[in-house]
């Protein structure tokens, strides 16, 4: 048995912290629950837990909990004799459970408060759906930091310098995030300042950019900005999976656009995106089936 | 032009003080691609878009303060945004076109 992780939100990461009040009992307990009935010998159950690994069995009849029995209350009865009696005679009835709507922390704080290793989970009606262990909650745990993890290294901004000289930047945008709306085309900005690009220049990658950034706000369900610098040549794509644009002709005209009436109440949605991003760029492309690919090139060398 | 004539002469309030330096220019608008599109640098951009995403384009315009008009209040992160942009932030009672006038006549002087 595993010693139960402590609720002391000091010592504990806040991620950790965060999971254990958003999971509930029911996302970590085990479902597949063995059990005995009350008649059943306690060498029946016995070799049940042999059988299955596991150190408790709760005693149901039907689908209500009655009663545990424990490895100790096993040992016992091999100790004192009586292991061919039923379960009834010698299981634990005094439980306490846990109910499986509550947030895990109320697991782990009946781990650290009680000395047992497990605790049945019953569900509002008081029938038994469940069990939990140290382990179940450990395993739980390390799963979703793992998944957090990689979620984390799927959405990082990637910078990469190829040996050819190329610089690339590619930023994950999410749909409807107003609040980090334009931090992509504010780094893109400072990379070509640090670079001591022209300003006129970089007000016009900066349009580009931006504009392209808040469609993939507004109007997709999230994509990527795009950005490489190869020599004199500025490329800045916006990627999105969906939902894709129904008439790319009437979206390039200035005044139209689909976007709705909160949106447009932030200063956003005027139709002007599409055609600032096609006056500023040298090359232009879109293209929209399922997904849209907006695409600008502007070369270094006009100032 | 300065950003402290914005509090001395045309007595609006002073949010939060931008880093300073000559203001050339002014542009008033509430679409947020036509400031992108079309203000220029070293301006004070006068609009009623009290949100964060007006910071974002006058950052990347090169727009040193943002006034807001009539009464608007901007939020804790529009505030803190310009904080961090360098961008001066004041509120006007006043109209966008009322703002506009007494801007130019500054300008102009």
């Amino acid at each position: 048995m595993g010693k139960a992780i402590s609720l002391n939100s000091q010592n504990l990461p806040t991620v950790l912290l965060d999971l254990i009040f958003k999971l509930k009992i029911k996302d970590v307990m085990s479902k597949d629950v063995v059990t005995g009935t009350k008649q059943e010998s306690l060498r029946t159950i016995q070799q049940r837990m042999k059988l299955r690994g596991i150190t408790g069995v709760p005693i149901v009849d039907g689908p209500r909990l009655i009663g545990i029995i424990s490895i100790d209350d096993i040992l016992n009865a091999f100790d004192q004799g009586h292991i061919d009696d039923p379960a009834e005679d010698h299981m634990t009835r005094n439980i306490i459970v846990l109910e499986d709507d509550m947030p895990l922390s109320f697991a782990i704080s009946y781990f650290n408060k009680h000395g047992f290793g497990r605790f049945p989970v019953l569900d509002k009606k008081r029938c038994l759906v469940g069990i939990i262990t140290n382990r179940d909650i450990n395993t739980s745990l390390l799963i979703e930091v793992n998944r957090i993890v990689e979620q984390l290294e799927g959405e990082r901004e990637h910078t990469q310098v190829t040996l050819e000289g190329e610089h690339s930047k590619q930023f994950p945008v999410k749909k409807h995030d107003f609040e980090h709306a334009g931090k992509a085309s504010t780094e893109i900005k400072k990379f070509l300042k640090e670079r001591q690009i022209h300003p006129t220049l970089i007000r016009r990658i900066a349009v580009a950019s931006y504009e392209m950034e808040m469609n993939l706000v507004v109007h997709s369900d999230g994509g990527r900005l795009l950005f490489t610098m190869n020599g004199e040549r500025i490329e800045i794509s916006a990627v999105d999976q969906g939902p894709g644009i129904p008439d790319v002709d009437k979206a390039l005209e200035v005044g139209f656009s689909t976007a709705n009436e909160w949106i447009r109440s932030l200063g956003f949605g005027a139709g002007m995106g599409l055609p600032n991003i096609k006056r500023v760029s040298d090359e232009f492309s879109i293209a929209s089936d399922k997904g849209t690919t907006v695409r600008s090139v502007i070369f270094l060398g006009d100032e | 032009m300065n950003e402290n004539d914005f509090t001395k002469q045309l007595g609006y309030t002073l949010i939060g003080e931008g880093d300073g330096g000559g203001i050339t220019a002014a542009y008033t608008s509430d679409l947020l691609s036509d400031v992108m599109g079309n203000a220029p640098g070293d301006s004070v951009l006068i609009t009623i878009q009290a949100h964060k995403n007006t910071v974002a384009v006058a950052d990347l315009t090169g727009v040193k303060a943002i006034i807001l008009c009539n009464d608007r209040s901007p939020d804790q992160g529009m505030i803190d945004a310009a904080k961090e942009a360098g961008i001066g932030l004041y509120v006007s009672s006043d109209d966008q076109f009322t703002v506009s006038c007494a801007v130019g006549k500054l300008l102009a002087s």
